[in-house]
């Protein structure tokens, strides 16, 4: 190995990249713009969906209930609803999204309710709608306050004081530190764009550090030179490596200067229309985390992706080989972002997945040093592999001069 | 110098199984002249001349180039040799001046020495006016400058052509053939591939008939024409090609 020729190739590599306008779009422009796009658009967008979506005052039918005018006058005072009697095509309009919900009094409801043993009352929503499922949450709260003032009412009739039916309160307070709430919503994606991005990075140098060398003819010029093979393919790689974390370099400034910025645009308004939207804040730790386990997979992607262009004699030959692999590493990424898929000793056992799913850990401030260990190591082995690939197939005539 | 000892090259083709590229060829080419390699399309031309250029390892048989064997020290040969091929494109996004530099570092020149080097060869070639032009934009006539400075940058013993005036204009084929007999002028080993005869007949001190990947004949432009009784080299190639073909 001849530290020098690696360098000239390198430095000829990287100079030829950065005047290759489409390797730096994927290499700078994607990952810088992508971040904050995500960051803003997924919250703006999910504030607005669910803003207006409580804002609205939905429309509900009433099906029966002519003999419990009460009830349907105090859900009628409420404001909260926009009642009606429930016409024959009821479940088709629900269906339709022109109401929201429906609700069935029994016949006697209101009769029943004074003794104390009314029938059930049944609600209608449509099932995973947002809009619906606010109506159906309002007609809970509006039944169950029906429900405590009639208990209330029949205990004192009874000589009986209304704390009986409630005689303690439960409530609620949040202890996580917000580095920690952000970290679980937003370090369940950061993980999944730092991968991916890694390897979107690696993707068009790849490609045009080998199968695009020998389509343009520049491969055998290059091979008829003194310098050794083992020394091209490392210059070669060190560039594709760089491309791919060039990229996650890119994304994460970007990524910091959103999350310094959006804090401060955010800020108030949003904030206060719905406070789970608020800016998210990530540990540092954990970035840092995150990056040095981004390292062995920058590796393995670098090297993987050299080796399968590689073997392609053009760069469009290159694009149908690599597409399976963009496959392999978007679906397990992809599964690590769902909730509830926890790291455990099985899935530390599945590349890229237990990636995703440690960088998750850490950036919500969770530590499992010996998965931590064995996740990195068996990334670090898989790469030094990938490597030993390519360098064995750049050495192998067959693939260079592949016809 | 170059001296091929039964240089064989064996590929194996899934559908056509195994195909001798090249096959037991020996032939010695000295300094000071220039050896033909006279052939149809797929005769085995470009493959012997990879084989020199240690791009390719030979299945069996050597060839020594420079005083270097090709399988033992294929990084010595590659110094000591100048490779030019129809094949051998220039970087797009360098410029003429990077793409030689590049090619000097690579041979282990640097400094001053290669910048000194780069305005010598300008000079010679006549390539200031694009030196700092990227390859992409240069002219076809200036793209072969190029590669020639290319190739000439480390002031290599033996220079080998695998059909250079492939698809270029007479002009610039021209100076093509002009450059190749300066470089035997200067006492250069070279080793020229081609189809076309009156480049052959008019280049080549000798030329070998290579056909099927062997070769079938050697000798000067006399000789074979003594050998066939015919006076035209393209009458000669014929008659050589067919009287081995026929068993």
């Amino acid at each position: 190995m001849n530290w020098a020729t690696i360098g000239i190739i390198y430095a000829k590599e990287f100079r030829d990249t950065l005047r290759d306008r489409r390797t730096l779009i994927s290499m700078i422009v994607v990952p810088t713009i992508l971040m904050p796009g995500v960051i803003f658009g997924m919250l703006t967008v999910a504030t607005k969906i669910v803003t207006r979506a409580r804002a609205e005052i939905p429309r509900i039918m009433v099906i029966g209930g002519a003999d419990s005018p009460g009830v349907r006058a105090e859900l009628e005072r409420t404001a909260k609803f926009r009642v009606e009697s429930a016409s024959a095509d009821w479940k088709t309009l629900i269906s339709d999204k022109k109401v929201r919900a429906a609700v069935e009094i029994p016949p006697g409801f209101e009769q029943a309710l004074r003794s104390g043993s009314a029938p059930a009352v049944t609600l209608y929503d449509y099932k995973g709608e947002l809009k619906s499922g606010f109506a159906v949450d309002e007609l809970q709260d509006f039944f169950s306050g029906l429900r405590s003032r009639a208990t209330a009412r029949l205990l004192e009739e009874h000589g009986l004081s209304a704390r009986i039916a409630r005689p303690f309160e439960v409530s609620q307070v949040n202890v996580a530190p917000p580095e920690k709430v952000g970290g679980n919503m937003f370090g369940a994606v950061v993980p999944y764009f730092f991968i991916f991005l890694c390897y979107i990075g690696a993707l068009y140098p790849a490609m045009d550090l080998t199968a695009g060398e020998k389509e343009r003819g520049t491969m055998e010029t290059l091979l008829c030179c003194p310098a050794a093979r083992t020394d091209i393919v490392l210059g070669k790689f060190l560039m594709v490596l760089t491309g791919s974390l060039f990229a996650v370099a890119s994304s994460m400034v970007s990524m910091v200067i959103t999350l310094g910025v959006g804090a401060s645009a955010l800020g108030a308004g949003a904030a206060a229309a719905a406070s789970h939207a608020a800016m998210p804040t990530v540990d540092p730790l954990g970035v840092l985390g995150v990056l040095a386990m981004i390292l062995p997979v920058a590796v393995l992607f670098s090297a993987a992706l050299f080796s399968i262009s590689l073997f392609a004699k053009s760069l469009k030959e290159a694009q149908s080989y690599v597409t399976p692999l963009t496959f392999a590493v978007i679906i397990p990424v992809g599964i690590g972002v769902l909730p509830g898929i926890e790291l455990n000793a099985r899935l530390a056992l599945v590349p890229i997945l237990n990636v995703s799913l440690v960088c998750k850990e850490m950036l919500s401030g969770v530590w499992h040093l010996g998965y931590i260990a064995e996740i990195f190591g068996s990334m670090a082995l898989l790469a030094a592999a990938a490597l030993a690939v390519a360098v064995r197939m750049f050495r192998s005539e067959d693939v260079i001069f592949r016809t | 110098m170059i001296e091929a000892t039964l240089l064989t090259k064996v590929f194996r083709d899934k559908k056509r199984g195994e195909i001798r590229g090249t096959d037991a060829v020996s032939f010695r080419a000295e300094p000071g002249r220039i050896y033909g390699l006279l052939g149809a399309n797929g005769a085995g031309k470009t493959t012997t001349l990879r084989l020199l250029a240690t791009l390719l390892r030979p299945t069996s048989g050597t060839a020594v180039v420079a005083g270097h064997d090709i399988v033992r020290e294929p990084d010595k040969v590659r110094v000591n040799i100048g490779f030019l091929a129809a094949s051998t494109a220039l970087y797009a996004r360098l410029t003429a001046r990077e793409m030689i530099a590049y090619f000097g570092g690579l041979n282990g020149l640097g400094g001053p020495d290669l910048r000194a080097r780069i305005t010598s060869l300008a000079d010679e070639l006549d390539m200031h006016d694009f030196l700092d032009r990227r390859c992409d934009k240069l002219s076809t006539g200036m793209k072969q400058k190029t590669s020639i400075a290319r190739m000439l940058v480390h002031d290599p013993q033996v220079m080998i052509f695998d059909e250079p005036t492939l698809g270029l204009d007479v002009m610039t084929a021209r100076s093509i053939v002009r450059f190749v007999r300066d470089c035997r002028g200067r006492g250069k080993t070279v080793i020229y591939s081609t189809h076309v005869m009156s480049e052959a007949e008019k280049l080549c001190d000798v030329i070998g008939i290579i056909h099927g990947g062997a070769l079938r004949a050697e000798g000067t432009l006399d000789e074979l024409r003594a050998r066939t009784g015919e006076s035209d080299l393209e009458d000669c190639f014929v008659k050589i090609v067919e009287a081995e073909s026929k068993p």
